[in-house]
Protein backbone atom coordinates (compact mmCIF):
# COMPACT_ATOMS: atom_id res chain seq x y z
CA UNK A 1 0.00 0.00 0.00
CA UNK A 2 1.56 3.80 -0.56
CA UNK A 3 2.28 5.29 2.00
CA UNK A 4 -0.27 8.42 2.08
CA UNK A 5 2.24 11.18 3.44
CA UNK A 6 0.56 14.57 3.79
CA UNK A 7 1.71 17.82 1.31
CA UNK A 8 3.65 20.16 2.64
CA UNK A 9 4.54 17.61 5.52
CA UNK A 10 2.76 16.70 8.53
CA UNK A 11 2.46 18.97 11.11
CA UNK A 12 4.53 17.94 13.96
CA UNK A 13 0.77 18.27 15.92
CA UNK A 14 -2.63 18.84 14.67
CA UNK A 15 -3.38 21.53 16.65
CA UNK A 16 -6.69 23.16 17.85
CA UNK A 17 -7.45 25.97 15.60
CA UNK A 18 -10.06 29.00 16.20
CA UNK A 19 -12.63 29.39 13.39
CA UNK A 20 -14.59 31.87 12.73
CA UNK A 21 -18.23 31.81 10.69
CA UNK A 22 -17.55 34.74 7.71
CA UNK A 23 -20.43 33.23 5.81
CA UNK A 24 -22.54 30.07 5.07
CA UNK A 25 -25.66 29.04 2.66
CA UNK A 26 -28.21 26.80 2.23
CA UNK A 27 -27.48 23.86 0.09
CA UNK A 28 -30.56 22.01 0.88
CA UNK A 29 -33.71 22.61 3.19
CA UNK A 30 -31.62 20.56 5.69
CA UNK A 31 -27.70 20.77 4.64
CA UNK A 32 -25.50 24.09 4.95
CA UNK A 33 -22.58 25.42 3.81
CA UNK A 34 -20.05 26.44 6.78
CA UNK A 35 -17.06 29.09 5.62
CA UNK A 36 -15.10 29.61 7.94
CA UNK A 37 -11.41 31.26 8.51
CA UNK A 38 -8.74 29.96 10.16
CA UNK A 39 -5.79 31.79 10.90
CA UNK A 40 -2.62 30.19 10.01
CA UNK A 41 -4.09 27.06 8.49
CA UNK A 42 -1.66 25.21 6.74
CA UNK A 43 -3.81 24.25 3.98
CA UNK A 44 -5.04 20.63 2.66
CA UNK A 45 -6.26 18.20 -0.41
CA UNK A 46 -9.59 18.15 -1.31
CA UNK A 47 -11.23 14.83 0.20
CA UNK A 48 -9.18 15.41 3.54
CA UNK A 49 -11.82 16.54 6.40
CA UNK A 50 -11.54 18.44 9.77
CA UNK A 51 -12.71 17.69 13.36
CA UNK A 52 -14.82 20.24 14.67
CA UNK A 53 -14.82 20.60 18.70
CA UNK A 54 -17.49 22.53 20.44
CA UNK A 55 -17.60 23.19 24.50
CA UNK A 56 -20.82 23.75 26.33
CA UNK A 57 -20.74 26.79 29.39
CA UNK A 58 -19.99 24.37 31.82
CA UNK A 59 -16.58 23.04 30.15
CA UNK A 60 -18.35 19.78 28.39
CA UNK A 61 -17.25 19.16 24.62
CA UNK A 62 -17.54 16.67 22.10
CA UNK A 63 -15.96 16.57 18.80
CA UNK A 64 -17.18 15.50 15.16
CA UNK A 65 -15.52 14.43 11.60
CA UNK A 66 -16.56 17.06 8.94
CA UNK A 67 -15.07 16.73 5.16
CA UNK A 68 -13.58 19.91 3.68
CA UNK A 69 -15.85 21.12 0.45
CA UNK A 70 -13.22 23.14 -0.66
CA UNK A 71 -9.88 23.12 -2.05
CA UNK A 72 -6.97 25.18 -0.40
CA UNK A 73 -7.41 28.84 -0.33
CA UNK A 74 -6.18 30.24 2.44
CA UNK A 75 -7.59 31.01 5.38
CA UNK A 76 -11.05 30.01 4.11
CA UNK A 77 -12.02 26.16 4.91
CA UNK A 78 -15.38 25.24 3.86
CA UNK A 79 -17.80 22.44 5.33
CA UNK A 80 -20.89 21.57 4.14
CA UNK A 81 -23.34 19.94 7.49
CA UNK A 82 -26.00 17.88 7.26
CA UNK A 83 -28.78 18.10 10.10
CA UNK A 84 -29.18 15.31 11.86
CA UNK A 85 -32.28 15.75 13.55
CA UNK A 86 -31.26 14.08 17.00
CA UNK A 87 -27.95 15.17 16.12
CA UNK A 88 -25.66 16.38 18.92
CA UNK A 89 -23.35 18.47 16.97
CA UNK A 90 -25.06 18.87 13.45
CA UNK A 91 -28.21 21.05 14.98
CA UNK A 92 -26.18 24.01 16.67
CA UNK A 93 -23.89 23.90 13.51
CA UNK A 94 -26.20 24.29 10.91
CA UNK A 95 -29.14 26.34 12.71
CA UNK A 96 -27.94 28.08 15.52
CA UNK A 97 -23.97 28.98 14.73
CA UNK A 98 -24.05 32.75 13.50
CA UNK A 99 -21.19 34.89 11.41
CA UNK A 100 -19.04 35.70 13.53
CA UNK A 101 -18.90 33.17 16.45
CA UNK A 102 -16.25 30.77 16.60
CA UNK A 103 -15.25 27.47 17.51
CA UNK A 104 -12.60 24.79 17.23
CA UNK A 105 -11.16 22.61 14.28
CA UNK A 106 -8.37 20.83 13.52
CA UNK A 107 -6.73 18.93 10.82
CA UNK A 108 -6.47 18.43 7.82
CA UNK A 109 -7.06 14.68 8.04
CA UNK A 110 -6.39 11.85 6.10
CA UNK A 111 -4.54 11.29 3.40
CA UNK A 112 -5.56 8.41 1.82
CA UNK A 113 -9.14 9.60 0.66
CA UNK A 114 -7.42 12.45 -1.30
CA UNK A 115 -6.93 13.49 -4.97
CA UNK A 116 -3.94 15.35 -5.99
CA UNK A 117 -3.82 17.88 -8.63
CA UNK A 118 -0.67 16.51 -9.89
CA UNK A 119 -2.49 13.41 -10.97
CA UNK A 120 -3.37 12.79 -14.57
CA UNK A 121 -5.36 9.36 -14.62
CA UNK A 122 -9.08 9.40 -14.91
CA UNK A 123 -11.13 10.05 -11.70
CA UNK A 124 -14.30 8.50 -11.06
CA UNK A 125 -16.26 9.89 -8.37
CA UNK A 126 -19.45 8.50 -6.45
CA UNK A 127 -21.39 9.67 -4.26
CA UNK A 128 -24.10 8.93 -2.21
CA UNK A 129 -26.34 11.79 -0.45
CA UNK A 130 -23.83 14.06 1.94
CA UNK A 131 -20.91 11.33 0.75
CA UNK A 132 -21.13 14.45 -2.20
CA UNK A 133 -18.56 16.73 -0.24
CA UNK A 134 -15.33 16.03 -0.45
CA UNK A 135 -16.07 14.75 -4.14
CA UNK A 136 -17.15 18.84 -4.53
CA UNK A 137 -13.81 19.45 -3.27
CA UNK A 138 -12.08 17.62 -5.98
CA UNK A 139 -14.09 18.80 -8.74
CA UNK A 140 -13.34 22.50 -7.38
CA UNK A 141 -9.64 21.31 -6.59
CA UNK A 142 -9.48 20.30 -10.29
CA UNK A 143 -10.54 23.77 -12.05
CA UNK A 144 -8.53 25.63 -9.93
CA UNK A 145 -5.31 23.47 -10.74
CA UNK A 146 -6.41 23.96 -14.01
CA UNK A 147 -6.12 20.09 -14.37
CA UNK A 148 -7.19 18.27 -17.72
CA UNK A 149 -7.66 14.93 -15.60
CA UNK A 150 -10.93 13.47 -16.66
CA UNK A 151 -13.60 13.22 -14.56
CA UNK A 152 -16.92 12.05 -13.89
CA UNK A 153 -19.46 12.69 -11.32
CA UNK A 154 -21.81 10.07 -10.49
CA UNK A 155 -24.27 11.16 -7.86
CA UNK A 156 -27.10 9.30 -5.81
CA UNK A 157 -29.29 11.92 -4.25
CA UNK A 158 -32.49 10.71 -2.07
CA UNK A 159 -34.72 13.54 -4.82
CA UNK A 160 -33.76 16.50 -6.80
CA UNK A 161 -34.17 18.91 -4.00
CA UNK A 162 -31.60 17.04 -2.11
CA UNK A 163 -28.85 17.35 -4.26
CA UNK A 164 -25.91 19.58 -2.95
CA UNK A 165 -24.39 22.31 -5.04
CA UNK A 166 -26.99 21.66 -7.90
CA UNK A 167 -26.66 24.74 -9.55
CA UNK A 168 -23.26 24.94 -9.35
CA UNK A 169 -22.69 21.20 -10.53
CA UNK A 170 -25.05 22.09 -13.36
CA UNK A 171 -22.78 25.01 -14.66
CA UNK A 172 -19.36 23.25 -13.94
CA UNK A 173 -20.83 20.17 -16.37
CA UNK A 174 -21.27 22.64 -18.90
CA UNK A 175 -17.89 24.59 -18.23
CA UNK A 176 -15.29 22.78 -16.83
CA UNK A 177 -14.55 20.87 -20.32
CA UNK A 178 -13.64 17.43 -19.28
CA UNK A 179 -16.19 17.04 -16.02
CA UNK A 180 -19.43 14.75 -16.58
CA UNK A 181 -22.02 14.57 -14.16
CA UNK A 182 -24.83 12.11 -13.90
CA UNK A 183 -27.37 11.56 -11.11
CA UNK A 184 -29.34 8.87 -9.75
CA UNK A 185 -32.53 9.49 -7.27
CA UNK A 186 -33.69 6.44 -4.97
CA UNK A 187 -37.22 8.43 -3.93
CA UNK A 188 -38.24 10.74 -6.48
CA UNK A 189 -36.96 12.21 -9.55
CA UNK A 190 -37.58 15.35 -11.73
CA UNK A 191 -40.14 15.74 -13.83
CA UNK A 192 -39.69 13.81 -17.26
CA UNK A 193 -37.10 11.81 -15.91
CA UNK A 194 -36.59 8.69 -17.77
CA UNK A 195 -36.08 6.26 -15.08
CA UNK A 196 -38.31 5.07 -11.71
CA UNK A 197 -36.92 6.07 -8.76
CA UNK A 198 -34.02 3.45 -7.52
CA UNK A 199 -31.05 2.64 -5.79
CA UNK A 200 -27.75 3.12 -7.92
CA UNK A 201 -26.88 0.10 -10.14
CA UNK A 202 -24.56 -1.69 -12.28
CA UNK A 203 -25.91 0.16 -15.20
CA UNK A 204 -25.18 3.29 -13.49
CA UNK A 205 -21.75 2.61 -12.86
CA UNK A 206 -21.06 1.54 -16.23
CA UNK A 207 -22.68 4.08 -18.03
CA UNK A 208 -21.69 6.88 -15.85
CA UNK A 209 -17.97 5.72 -14.99
CA UNK A 210 -14.75 4.67 -16.81
CA UNK A 211 -13.98 1.51 -18.14
CA UNK A 212 -11.43 -0.95 -15.96
CA UNK A 213 -9.26 -0.70 -18.97
CA UNK A 214 -9.19 3.19 -18.30
CA UNK A 215 -7.59 2.69 -14.80
CA UNK A 216 -9.40 5.53 -13.24
CA UNK A 217 -8.73 6.34 -10.01
CA UNK A 218 -11.90 5.50 -7.87
CA UNK A 219 -13.41 7.92 -5.08
CA UNK A 220 -16.72 6.20 -3.18
CA UNK A 221 -18.13 8.48 -0.21
CA UNK A 222 -21.68 7.93 1.48
CA UNK A 223 -23.33 5.83 3.96
CA UNK A 224 -22.24 2.50 4.89
CA UNK A 225 -24.82 0.18 2.81
CA UNK A 226 -23.92 2.34 -0.32
CA UNK A 227 -20.53 2.24 -0.33
CA UNK A 228 -20.46 -1.08 0.13
CA UNK A 229 -22.64 -1.71 -2.61
CA UNK A 230 -20.78 0.53 -5.22
CA UNK A 231 -17.40 -0.72 -4.38
CA UNK A 232 -18.77 -4.45 -4.78
CA UNK A 233 -19.85 -3.37 -8.32
CA UNK A 234 -16.77 -1.41 -8.90
CA UNK A 235 -14.67 -4.58 -8.33
CA UNK A 236 -17.24 -6.76 -9.87
CA UNK A 237 -17.20 -4.67 -13.06
CA UNK A 238 -12.80 -5.40 -12.81
CA UNK A 239 -12.01 -2.02 -11.48
CA UNK A 240 -8.83 -3.14 -9.38
CA UNK A 241 -9.40 -2.74 -5.74
CA UNK A 242 -6.31 -0.68 -4.68
CA UNK A 243 -7.31 1.83 -7.13
CA UNK A 244 -11.24 2.13 -5.39
CA UNK A 245 -10.73 3.96 -1.91
CA UNK A 246 -13.67 4.50 0.19
CA UNK A 247 -15.06 6.43 2.80
CA UNK A 248 -18.07 5.45 4.67
CA UNK A 249 -20.10 7.22 6.97
CA UNK A 250 -20.38 6.31 10.57
CA UNK A 251 -23.84 6.40 12.57
CA UNK A 252 -24.91 9.43 11.59
CA UNK A 253 -25.36 8.13 7.63
CA UNK A 254 -28.46 8.78 6.50
CA UNK B 1 -5.97 26.61 23.20
CA UNK B 2 -8.61 25.21 25.74
CA UNK B 3 -12.29 25.07 25.20
CA UNK B 4 -14.07 27.99 23.64
CA UNK B 5 -17.45 28.04 24.57
CA UNK B 6 -20.11 27.74 21.77
CA UNK B 7 -22.96 29.84 23.78
CA UNK B 8 -25.89 27.95 23.56
CA UNK B 9 -24.67 24.42 22.91
CA UNK B 10 -25.21 22.29 25.47
CA UNK B 11 -24.50 18.50 24.21
CA UNK B 12 -26.48 15.70 24.83
CA UNK B 13 -24.44 14.26 27.70
CA UNK B 14 -26.83 12.29 30.35
CA UNK B 15 -28.81 11.22 27.70
CA UNK B 16 -27.43 8.48 26.11
CA UNK B 17 -23.84 9.15 28.09
CA UNK B 18 -25.82 8.46 31.69
CA UNK B 19 -22.98 7.79 34.11
CA UNK B 20 -21.23 6.10 31.38
CA UNK B 21 -17.42 7.13 30.89
CA UNK B 22 -16.15 7.41 27.43
CA UNK B 23 -12.46 8.42 26.86
CA UNK B 24 -12.28 12.23 25.59
CA UNK B 25 -13.92 13.08 22.48
CA UNK B 26 -15.54 10.20 22.09
CA UNK B 27 -19.83 9.88 21.88
CA UNK B 28 -21.67 6.70 22.18
CA UNK B 29 -22.80 4.61 19.28
CA UNK B 30 -25.42 1.83 19.12
CA UNK B 31 -24.65 0.99 15.52
CA UNK B 32 -21.84 -1.01 14.32
CA UNK B 33 -20.39 1.83 11.41
CA UNK B 34 -18.03 0.34 9.22
CA UNK B 35 -14.56 2.12 8.52
CA UNK B 36 -12.68 0.48 5.46
CA UNK B 37 -10.22 3.26 3.18
CA UNK B 38 -11.78 0.30 0.31
CA UNK B 39 -13.52 -1.90 -0.82
CA UNK B 40 -14.64 -4.95 1.20
CA UNK B 41 -12.76 -8.25 1.42
CA UNK B 42 -13.82 -11.48 0.91
CA UNK B 43 -11.57 -14.33 1.91
CA UNK B 44 -13.03 -17.62 1.97
CA UNK B 45 -11.70 -20.00 4.97
CA UNK B 46 -10.50 -22.75 3.15
CA UNK B 47 -7.86 -20.86 1.81
CA UNK B 48 -7.17 -18.67 4.74
CA UNK B 49 -4.07 -18.73 6.94
CA UNK B 50 -2.55 -17.07 9.75
CA UNK B 51 1.15 -16.94 9.98
CA UNK B 52 3.52 -15.62 12.74
CA UNK B 53 6.75 -14.61 11.53
CA UNK B 54 9.37 -13.81 14.38
CA UNK B 55 12.16 -11.48 14.06
CA UNK B 56 14.86 -14.11 13.01
CA UNK B 57 12.21 -15.41 10.25
CA UNK B 58 10.70 -18.62 11.97
CA UNK B 59 7.41 -18.83 10.67
CA UNK B 60 4.16 -20.38 12.79
CA UNK B 61 1.13 -21.20 10.44
CA UNK B 62 -2.29 -21.85 11.52
CA UNK B 63 -5.04 -22.94 8.62
CA UNK B 64 -8.29 -22.19 9.57
CA UNK B 65 -9.55 -25.31 11.09
CA UNK B 66 -6.43 -25.13 13.29
CA UNK B 67 -7.81 -21.75 14.72
CA UNK B 68 -11.16 -23.72 14.74
CA UNK B 69 -9.43 -26.24 17.58
CA UNK B 70 -7.41 -23.92 19.76
CA UNK B 71 -9.40 -22.74 23.05
CA UNK B 72 -11.30 -19.84 22.66
CA UNK B 73 -12.65 -16.91 24.76
CA UNK B 74 -15.71 -14.62 24.24
CA UNK B 75 -14.45 -11.30 25.19
CA UNK B 76 -17.11 -7.97 25.93
CA UNK B 77 -14.88 -5.24 25.28
CA UNK B 78 -15.84 -1.37 24.58
CA UNK B 79 -14.71 -0.16 20.91
CA UNK B 80 -13.52 3.24 20.41
CA UNK B 81 -13.14 4.39 16.77
CA UNK B 82 -10.91 7.48 15.97
CA UNK B 83 -13.63 9.17 13.64
CA UNK B 84 -15.56 9.81 17.47
CA UNK B 85 -17.75 6.65 18.02
CA UNK B 86 -17.27 4.29 20.84
CA UNK B 87 -19.80 1.14 21.00
CA UNK B 88 -19.38 -0.72 24.61
CA UNK B 89 -20.40 -4.15 25.57
CA UNK B 90 -20.01 -5.89 22.60
CA UNK B 91 -19.15 -9.80 22.57
CA UNK B 92 -16.53 -11.11 20.81
CA UNK B 93 -15.38 -15.20 20.65
CA UNK B 94 -11.94 -15.81 19.48
CA UNK B 95 -8.56 -17.06 20.24
CA UNK B 96 -6.42 -15.15 22.50
CA UNK B 97 -2.70 -14.26 21.17
CA UNK B 98 -1.57 -15.46 24.43
CA UNK B 99 -2.52 -19.02 23.30
CA UNK B 100 -1.15 -18.08 19.22
CA UNK B 101 2.14 -16.82 21.24
CA UNK B 102 2.99 -19.35 23.51
CA UNK B 103 4.68 -21.39 21.32
CA UNK B 104 6.84 -18.53 19.57
CA UNK B 105 10.40 -17.71 20.87
CA UNK B 106 10.52 -14.16 20.54
CA UNK B 107 12.43 -11.18 21.92
CA UNK B 108 10.89 -8.68 19.60
CA UNK B 109 9.47 -5.12 20.82
CA UNK B 110 6.96 -4.89 18.15
CA UNK B 111 4.85 -6.10 15.42
CA UNK B 112 3.26 -5.59 12.32
CA UNK B 113 0.03 -6.88 11.57
CA UNK B 114 -1.31 -8.02 8.06
CA UNK B 115 -4.26 -8.12 6.72
CA UNK B 116 -5.61 -9.67 3.21
CA UNK B 117 -5.58 -6.57 0.91
CA UNK B 118 -2.49 -5.21 1.95
CA UNK B 119 -3.57 -3.22 4.84
CA UNK B 120 -0.76 -2.94 7.59
CA UNK B 121 -0.74 -1.33 11.32
CA UNK B 122 2.00 -1.49 13.89
CA UNK B 123 1.77 -1.95 17.91
CA UNK B 124 3.80 -3.19 20.56
CA UNK B 125 4.50 -6.67 21.13
CA UNK B 126 3.38 -6.48 24.44
CA UNK B 127 0.46 -5.14 23.48
CA UNK B 128 -0.08 -8.32 22.15
CA UNK B 129 -0.31 -9.86 25.18
CA UNK B 130 -1.75 -10.91 28.82
CA UNK B 131 -5.70 -10.84 27.71
CA UNK B 132 -5.47 -7.62 25.62
CA UNK B 133 -5.52 -8.83 22.23
CA UNK B 134 -7.69 -11.65 20.02
CA UNK B 135 -7.74 -13.34 16.44
CA UNK B 136 -12.02 -12.89 16.67
CA UNK B 137 -14.10 -14.86 14.20
CA UNK B 138 -17.58 -14.16 15.50
CA UNK B 139 -19.39 -11.16 17.00
CA UNK B 140 -22.54 -11.30 19.03
CA UNK B 141 -22.28 -14.70 18.20
CA UNK B 142 -22.32 -14.89 14.20
CA UNK B 143 -19.50 -15.93 12.14
CA UNK B 144 -17.45 -12.36 11.74
CA UNK B 145 -19.36 -10.70 8.64
CA UNK B 146 -16.59 -9.72 6.03
CA UNK B 147 -17.54 -5.43 6.45
CA UNK B 148 -16.91 -6.01 10.23
CA UNK B 149 -13.10 -7.93 8.76
CA UNK B 150 -14.47 -11.37 8.97
CA UNK B 151 -13.72 -14.21 8.50
CA UNK B 152 -10.94 -13.40 11.33
CA UNK B 153 -10.25 -9.76 12.51
CA UNK B 154 -7.45 -8.82 15.37
CA UNK B 155 -9.37 -7.29 18.26
CA UNK B 156 -6.78 -5.06 20.35
CA UNK B 157 -9.91 -2.52 21.90
CA UNK B 158 -7.76 -0.75 24.17
CA UNK B 159 -6.01 0.64 21.01
CA UNK B 160 -8.01 2.42 18.68
CA UNK B 161 -10.11 0.47 16.32
CA UNK B 162 -8.11 0.70 13.41
CA UNK B 163 -5.08 -1.18 15.25
CA UNK B 164 -7.70 -4.45 15.62
CA UNK B 165 -7.04 -5.10 11.41
CA UNK B 166 -9.69 -6.78 9.38
CA UNK B 167 -9.11 -9.84 7.28
CA UNK B 168 -5.69 -10.48 9.33
CA UNK B 169 -3.72 -12.62 7.77
CA UNK B 170 -0.30 -12.17 9.84
CA UNK B 171 1.76 -10.38 12.27
CA UNK B 172 5.89 -9.98 11.86
CA UNK B 173 7.55 -9.34 14.70
CA UNK B 174 10.43 -6.91 14.65
CA UNK B 175 12.90 -5.70 16.53
CA UNK B 176 12.07 -1.80 15.07
CA UNK B 177 9.23 -0.06 15.42
CA UNK B 178 7.69 0.53 11.48
CA UNK B 179 4.71 2.39 10.97
CA UNK B 180 1.29 0.84 9.21
CA UNK B 181 -0.95 2.13 6.70
CA UNK B 182 -2.96 5.10 8.59
CA UNK B 183 0.28 5.51 10.60
CA UNK B 184 2.46 6.50 7.73
CA UNK B 185 -0.46 9.10 7.09
CA UNK B 186 -0.71 10.88 10.11
CA UNK B 187 -2.81 8.89 12.51
CA UNK B 188 -0.92 8.07 15.74
CA UNK B 189 1.35 5.59 15.94
CA UNK B 190 0.23 3.79 19.58
CA UNK B 191 -3.62 5.27 19.40
CA UNK B 192 -4.47 5.00 23.19
CA UNK B 193 -7.80 6.40 23.29
CA UNK B 194 -8.09 7.69 27.10
CA UNK B 195 -4.76 9.35 26.15
CA UNK B 196 -6.70 10.56 22.79
CA UNK B 197 -4.14 10.13 20.55
CA UNK B 198 -5.67 10.24 17.28
CA UNK B 199 -2.86 11.96 15.12
CA UNK B 200 1.12 12.28 15.46
CA UNK B 201 2.11 14.17 18.05
CA UNK B 202 -1.25 13.94 19.90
Amino acid sequence: MARAAVPGGLSPRLVWRAARLVEFRDETPSARTLVFDVPDWPGHLPGQHVDVRLTAEDGYSTERSYSIATPADGTRVALTVQLVQDGEVSPYLTQTLSVGDVIELRGPVGGWFVWRPADTAPVLLIGGGSGVVPLMAMIRARRAAGSKALFRLIYSARTPEDRYYADELRTRARDDFGLDVSYVYTRKTPEGWPLPPRRLGVADVNNGGWPPDFQPACFVCGPTGFVEAVADILIALGHDARRVKTERFGPSGT
Amino acid sequence: MGGIVSPGFRGRRGVEGGEVRLPPGQYLTEDFPVLTAGPTLRVPTDTWEFVIVTETGEKHRWDWQQLMALPSERPTVDLHCVTKWSKLHTSWQGVSLDVLLEGVDTAADYAMVHSYGGYTTNLPYEDLLHGQAWIAYKFDGEDLTPEHGGPARLLVPHLYLWKSAKWVRGITLTDEDTPGFWESAGYHDYGDPWREQRYQGD
